[in-house]
């Protein structure tokens, strides 16, 4: 159903009932799906588990990333082709659009809400945009070497404090702007942190920001907290100086899956998640899986953490319980399992297979599907739920 | 179109089936996609356009297909593909690769 024919069948209904006012309801239950070839997201209800309708226009969505407006009520979409969309999730339709780079990855929102940043790369760098009207306040190219290159950037996430922080992949370098003068950008640049940076993610406290390393076996960690403590090497060496395996495609930290002191991390290059005792940084364990990680997402409650994978394994689902350290169950949800998305409190968690073009919704306790939808290729799922956390 | 390469992309036609083509085509689009960007134009790996490619030798870049290239993200795809196919995308690279349906 189109945004246009949702809207009507809402008037109708309310019309049928008498009322005189379209029905009022809250955003915390819902989501957008982001339909990759047809430049179209789907706006869905996690509590009946529907679709509500769409909104079309957006763009190159692949590898589209989304963040949300601290009211849960808009949705920014970060689009291949450097469009980055603000969509009404409760009129369903595009609030302002603007095309703001040739190519780009993902972006964040700043803590109190205010600020878009958007991570290009081509030309390579951050920009900065107020979140209500999508104004360009600030422009970081992430110039390196001898100034006259271009890093692509990658892993940005936000912090306390309205900073950002970023990775400079051909430059092995992390860089946190701070952005408390909106126009006027202050850079922190940490340089030598390793060899091609790929994606980072933030713990939930803001305070640790690791940029995961595609060119050595490792991971670069800076204490948001401590600066000036450098950037520090951890999880180094993981592979043990073995040859690693083809990487078909890149895994991402999105997110953090954290269950007690131990977080979970893709390995690069290796059929492994690392386990890592984050008082101490230390490798805690390693769990064999089915092909190379692309996401290791934690359920909300850390009890289990759920892995996709990797062409030519990305048929594949594995659940992890985090308590004995063992795969508990191997999913098939369909073809191209492309991402996951846990609901607020984690009783259901949403699975795309994008060469099926469904949406699987499957009880994370008994680990049985509970619903399927039809949605044209999708990749990304995003829920409102992420508004209210560091570093999504 | 130079006589050689004509010859190359005819043979590269005749033993890769059209069914299988559709396969390919997808595959590029998807799964190289996922790095190229799914219009080529470009993401992690560089842009995969015939304006991009036009100066490079098409043995080389059906090498760097199969083999992949050591010390980059690029993976080698020589499990998944024959010469003929690989031969066959490069052709359909050089050419403007075709979207799919
Ligand atoms: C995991 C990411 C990734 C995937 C998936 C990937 N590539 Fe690449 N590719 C790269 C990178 C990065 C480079 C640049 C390597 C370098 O720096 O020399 C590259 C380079 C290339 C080149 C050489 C381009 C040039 O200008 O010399 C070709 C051709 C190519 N890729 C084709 C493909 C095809 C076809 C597929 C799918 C069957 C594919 N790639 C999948 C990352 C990827």
């Amino acid at each position: 159903m189109s945004a246009r024919s949702a809207a009507l069948a809402a008037i109708t209904l309310t019309a049928l009932a008498g009322c005189v006012q379209t029905e009022l309801r809250g955003t915390g239950d819902l989501g957008v799906i982001i339909e990759r070839a047809a430049g179209r997201v789907q706006i869905v209800d996690t509590t009946r588990e529907t679709k509500l309708g769409a909104v079309e226009g957006l763009g190159d969505l692949s590898h589209a990333s989304v963040v949300f407006s601290r009211d849960g009520r808009y949705a920014y979409v970060f689009g291949r082709d450097g469009g980055l969309t603000k969509v009404d999730l409760l009129r369903m339709r595009i609030d302002v659009r603007v095309v703001q780079s040739g190519n780009s990855i993902g972006g964040a929102i700043s803590q109190d809400g205010r600020l878009i940043a958007a991570a290009n790369y081509t030309p390579g760098g951050v920009r900065v945009f107020d979140a209500e009207t999508l104004e360009l306040l600030a422009d970081i190219p992430a110039a390196y070497g001898d100034g006259s290159q271009r890093a692509k950037v990658v892993g940005l996430e936000d912090s306390a404090g309205n900073q950002f922080a970023f990775s400079l992949f051909e430059a092995g370098q992390i860089w946190v702007a701070d952005l408390s003068e909106p126009r006027v950008p202050k850079l922190t640049k940490f340089k030598d942190v390793g060899r091609q940076p790929y994606d980072a993610l933030v713990t939930p406290d803001g305070r640790y920001y690791l940029a995961g390393l595609f060119g050595e076996d490792g991971v670069a960690m800076l204490d948001l907290w401590h600066p000036e403590r450098g950037v520090k090497r951890v999880l180094a060496g993981y592979g043990r100086g073995e040859q690693p395996l083809p990487v078909y495609k890149m895994p991402h930290l999105e997110g953090w899956a954290m269950a007690g002191s131990l977080a979970f991390l893709p390995a690069v290059g290796r059929h492994e998640v690392l386990v890592v005792d984050t008082a101490t940084w230390r490798e805690a364990g390693r769990i064999k899986v089915a092909g190379q990680p692309v996401f290791v997402m934690a359920r909300p409650d850390g009890r289990q953490v759920w892995v996709n994978f990797a062409f030519p394994e990305n048929e594949k689902v594995q659940v992890i319980d985090v308590e004995t350290q063992t795969i508990v169950k191997t999913l098939v949800p369909g073809k191209a399992v492309l991402h996951m998305e846990f609901t607020p409190r984690g009783e259901a968690v949403w699975i795309s297979a994008r060469d099926d073009s469904r949406v699987l919704v499957y009880d994370t306790a008994t680990l049985e599907l509970r619903s399927l939808l039809l949605v044209d290729n999708p990749s990304g799922i995003f829920f409102t739920s992420r508004a209210f956390r560091m570093g999504l | 179109m130079s006589a050689l390469l004509f010859a190359a992309s005819l043979a590269a036609a005749q033993t890769v089936g059209a069914a299988r083509q559709k396969e390919l085509v997808r595959l590029v689009r998807q799964d190289c996609g996922s790095c190229h960007g799914m219009t080529l134009n470009g993401g992690l790996g560089p842009p995969l356009t015939p304006q991009a490619l036009k100066q490079k030798p098409a043995e080389g870049l059906k090498a760097t297909i199969l083999g992949g290239r050591p010390g980059t993200p690029m993976p080698p795809w020589g499990a998944f593909m024959t010469e003929a196919e690989a031969d066959w995308i490069v052709n359909e690279l050089l050419k403007g690769f075709p979207n799919e349906r």
